[in-house]
């Protein structure tokens, strides 16, 4: 019983520390161009290193058919696009400073972050 | 609905593209053409996107110098990308019902089963032998109809997140997986808890699949509006080039091409009317019902519906810069815009998933630590229970939605609302400042009163009122002038015109003086205006400006001008203080005017002769004494007051400042629009509220029930199966009921 306990406690320390100690590893994207997959619940990549005080150009790549995935939004940037099914999805934000920027679908199912340094 | 030509996207299908070098050659030779920004040509579908203001027909010139041919894309047109999406949902509806079939058709008898005839445990080994055949066909169930959740969780596992998919692998796997364990080594577990829950993963997975299913069907319905708007676009127009009448595509016509439209046609751009005259159904755009009859030299809107004539009209606005397009935009962009009430829900289920799954980890140790035997039996139910029951997404849901419908609804009554929180903020409005001229009255002077004095005529006086005041370019003066044409007077020559500023107006004819002015002038001139004084207060008090007329050195006419209140002004303003607001007009005008207006329409707080200046600080002023203050007004004077309170609405017969600086916009002039928008923003945030509410239970409610709270004192536990209809159930729930907004009617008389 005392082995299930610990198990329990060590499960809960790991859950803690994937979901939100860890920090993942940036993909860098210094031409500020970025395709991004949608498919199976996630963007890909999702954790995207940018360069500040330069334009961004996303491009969506939507296949995944669930309604979750029908819009991304940038809500530190009051930005939300619709994607259609397939590629032709560009977003092009503004020259960021340097900082985090948030993305998500609708239901905050889909998320990535932009690091723009 | 500003009209500036920014940088526009067009796309063109190429044709004769048969070599992945063609894509530099194409891209060179369209990069090369002034004004282009961007360009950029996806060789697999052969299209070519262009970014610049430049004409589409100068693009096409290039690429079929070059060699090849190129297409306007008819299908960036919005209502292909619509039909397109409709289709992609029908087919992802289909898939996820053939998921459901599956699922269920494997759950559904196995639960009658359980229920019915046998028990689901596992003694004998023949038994064991039967449920682990079940067990690999519900595997490949599970495989089947719900591998997009297994691959969802694990690619998300794998980039540090969490979602509903991690929730609903973890509870059926759960499920699933002590089954098997049950079937391989019964011997690791007491004997009453050697039971197997493949029942379960099939009907959570049939459950949540066919709740998925629902909500596609569900949500087609809630952009209804949008696609209302782009119904409205005209296909083709028919334009008159050298001399000939051709029907053309609608994305090649051009500014200033000449456009005829027939009887029962819909107006394909934006224009003014050259010749011709009809009466046009705009109630699409306004939300008024009745047709507005037009002339030459009239603006027309796209998307409108000819009616009686045939008319005319050169286009003003084209493509992307129709005020439809404009409108299309507006709603598209608020749609997709959250208020504040909305942003708590999007913190929680932010980090929602991962805090489940640690509470499905307690919940399972304070079953086995302190649960009655078999302990591990009811542990399984509720770590499945809880993870299954609380996905978030109808938390996420729930305000997207409901803003969605009610701005749509909103567009559908004529009101365009620029962002979600300023539906949220018009619903909390405290005071409402209402400007006097162009919003409660029509804006536009009309003669009311002619009178005579020392035995002249009318058909003698006003034609010399007229030709007068021809010459002045006050507001008043052209009613008068409006006034003589009506009666078909002549207007003459009038030489020595001199403007008295904020008196009046001299002229001579004849070799007589003319004077026409307010009292002022007259006592500047020495003319006795006596006889006329009683008359002229009680025009006064009537809301009427008098104004004197003096031939020679005798008082001869006394004319009484106003500007009338719209027809349903009153009964508008009792729809608002029927909602408990608090209404105060503001008018540049005299006291006298002010004081008869307000009477009128039932206003009890007004101020008279205020500057533009007066009108923000009135709004400033009020802000600070923790009113929530909305202003309504039609002018450039206005518009500072507009983008200083809380909610600006500007009526959108209005100057293009106005509606630039307001936060709503009301297309048609009536005040009635301004009741319709605080009712639908009302009934908007009512609607977000009760999802919030139905999204919480279900899911933050949801889970101490699943994880047990209740069994020790009531003896209830959650069976996973009911978790997995109650989690499919949350999203259609909150769908279900934003689309029920749109049977909302605003107007209730
Ligand atoms: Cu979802």
């Amino acid at each position: 019983m005392l082995l299930i306990n610990i198990l329990g406690a060590v499960l809960i320390v790991a859950i803690v520390w994937w979901f939100w100690l860890y920090k993942p590893k940036q993909v860098e994207f210094s031409d500020n161009q970025v395709d991004i997959i949608v498919n199976d619940g996630v963007y890909q990549p999702s954790n995207i290193q940018v360069k500040a005080g330069k334009e961004v150009q996303l491009r969506f790549e939507r296949i995944d058919a669930a309604p979750c995935a029908e819009m991304v939004i940038f809500p530190e940037l009051d930005i939300s696009k619709e994607l259609k099914m397939g590629k032709d999805n560009r977003v092009i934000l503004p020259t960021l400073k340097k900082g985090e920027y948030n993305f998500h679908c609708q239901m905050q199912m889909y998320k990535g972050k932009l690091i723009a340094i | 609905m500003s009209r500036n030509n920014s940088t526009t996207n067009q796309n063109f299908i190429i044709e004769g593209a048969s070599c992945a070098s063609c894509v530099s050659k194409i891209e060179k030779a369209l990069n090369d053409v002034p004004g282009v920004e961007l360009v950029e040509m996806n060789f697999a579908q052969r299209i070519v996107s262009v970014d610049g203001k430049v004409d589409s027909s100068t693009l096409i010139k290039t690429v079929q110098n070059i060699g090849y041919d190129a297409k306007l894309m008819s299908n960036e047109s919005e209502q292909d990308a619509l039909d397109e999406k409709a289709q992609a949902d029908e087919a992802h509806y289909k898939k996820l019902m053939r998921n459901v079939y599956m699922a269920l058709g494997l759950g559904v008898p196995l639960m009658l089963y359980g229920l019915f005839i046998g028990d689901m445990s596992v003694n004998s080994s023949t038994q064991r032998i039967v449920w682990l055949i079940v067990g690999l066909v519900t595997l490949g169930v599970m495989v089947a109809s719900g591998k997009h959740f297994y691959v969802g969780a694990w690619q998300s596992f794998k980039n540090h997140s969490a979602n509903m998919d991690t929730l609903i692998a973890l509870g059926t796997g759960t499920a699933w997986a002590y089954s098997m364990i049950v079937l391989i080594a019964p011997n690791m577990l007491p004997e009453v808890a050697r039971h197997v829950y493949f029942e379960a993963s099939a009907m959570i997975i049939g459950l949540i699949n066919l709740g998925l299913a629902f909500e596609v069907k569900a949500r087609g319905r809630t952009s209804e509006a949008i696609k209302r708007l782009i119904g409205l676009q005209a296909k083709t127009a028919r334009v008159i080039r050298d001399g000939q009448e051709l029907d053309i595509d609608i994305e090649q016509v051009q500014l200033d091409d000449m456009i005829r439209v027939r009887p029962g046609e819909k107006l394909p751009v934006d224009g003014e009317i050259t010749e011709g005259k009809s009466t046009v159904d705009e109630s699409m755009l306004t939300g008024e019902p009745m047709p507005v009859s037009k002339k030459v030299g009239d603006k027309v809107v796209a998307g409108s519906l000819n009616k009686t004539g045939s008319m005319l009209f050169r286009a003003t606005h084209v493509g992307k810069d129709t005020t439809l397009s404009h409108i299309i935009n507006m709603v598209k962009r608020a749609q997709n815009s959250k208020p504040s009430i909305g942003r708590l829900a999007d913190v929680i289920s932010g980090y929602f998933v991962p805090i489940v799954m640690i509470l499905a980890v307690l919940a399972g140790l304070a079953w086995l630590n302190f649960g009655p035997q078999p302990s591990i039996a009811y542990a399984i139910a509720a770590v499945t229970t809880v993870l299954i029951i609380a996905c978030p997404c109808a938390l996420g849901l729930a305000t997207p939605m409901s803003v969605m419908v009610g701005i749509g609804k909103a567009a559908e009554a004529g009101i365009l609302i620029r962002n979600g929180e300023a539906l949220q903020t018009a619903s909390k409005i405290t005071t409402m400042i209402l400007d006097k001229t162009g919003t409660i009255t029509q804006g536009q002077p009309k003669v009311t009163d002619v009178l005579m004095y020392n035995q002249q005529t009318e058909d003698k006086i006003i034609p010399l009122i007229a030709s007068l005041e021809n010459g002045s370019e006050h507001p008043l003066a052209e009613s008068i002038v409006n006034y003589a044409k009506e009666q078909a007077y002549s207007i003459s020559q009038v030489s020595e015109f001199d403007a008295i500023t904020g008196k009046g107006v001299k002229g001579m004819f004849n070799n007589q003086r003319l004077l026409f002015g307010n009292a002022a002038l007259m006592q500047q001139f020495d003319i006795d205006v006596s006889e006329a004084s009683d008359k002229a207060q009680a025009l006064a008090g009537d809301a009427k400006t008098p104004m004197y007329f003096a031939l020679g050195d005798t008082f001869s006419a006394m004319v009484a001008v106003a500007d009338p209140i719209k027809s349903d002004s009153i009964a508008a303003i009792k729809r608002l203080q029927k909602k408990g607001v608090h209404l105060v007009m503001l008018t540049g005008d005299n006291e006298a005017t002010a004081k008869a207006v307000a009477k009128r329409v039932g206003i009890d707080d007004y101020i008279a002769q205020v500057l533009p200046q007066d009108k923000l600080d009135e709004v400033l002023k009020r802000q600070d004494r923790g009113e929530v203050v909305g202003m309504t007004g039609d002018g450039i004077n206005d518009a500072p007051a507009l983008a200083q309170a809380d909610v600006g609405f500007a009526i959108g017969t209005g100057t293009d400042v106005a509606i630039e600086s307001a936060d709503v916009t009301l297309m048609r002039g009536s005040l009635h629009g301004l009741a319709d928008a605080l009712a639908i923003s009302q009934a908007t945030i009512r609607n977000i509220k009760q999802n919030l509410v139905g999204a919480f239970v279900y899911n933050v409610a949801g889970i101490p029930i699943a994880a047990g709270v209740l069994y020790p004192f009531f003896g209830i536990l959650l069976n996973p199966i009911v978790a997995g209809a109650a989690m499919a159930m949350s999203s259609l729930t909150v769908v279900s009921n934003a689309n029920r907004l749109r049977l909302f009617k605003p107007q209730n008389h």
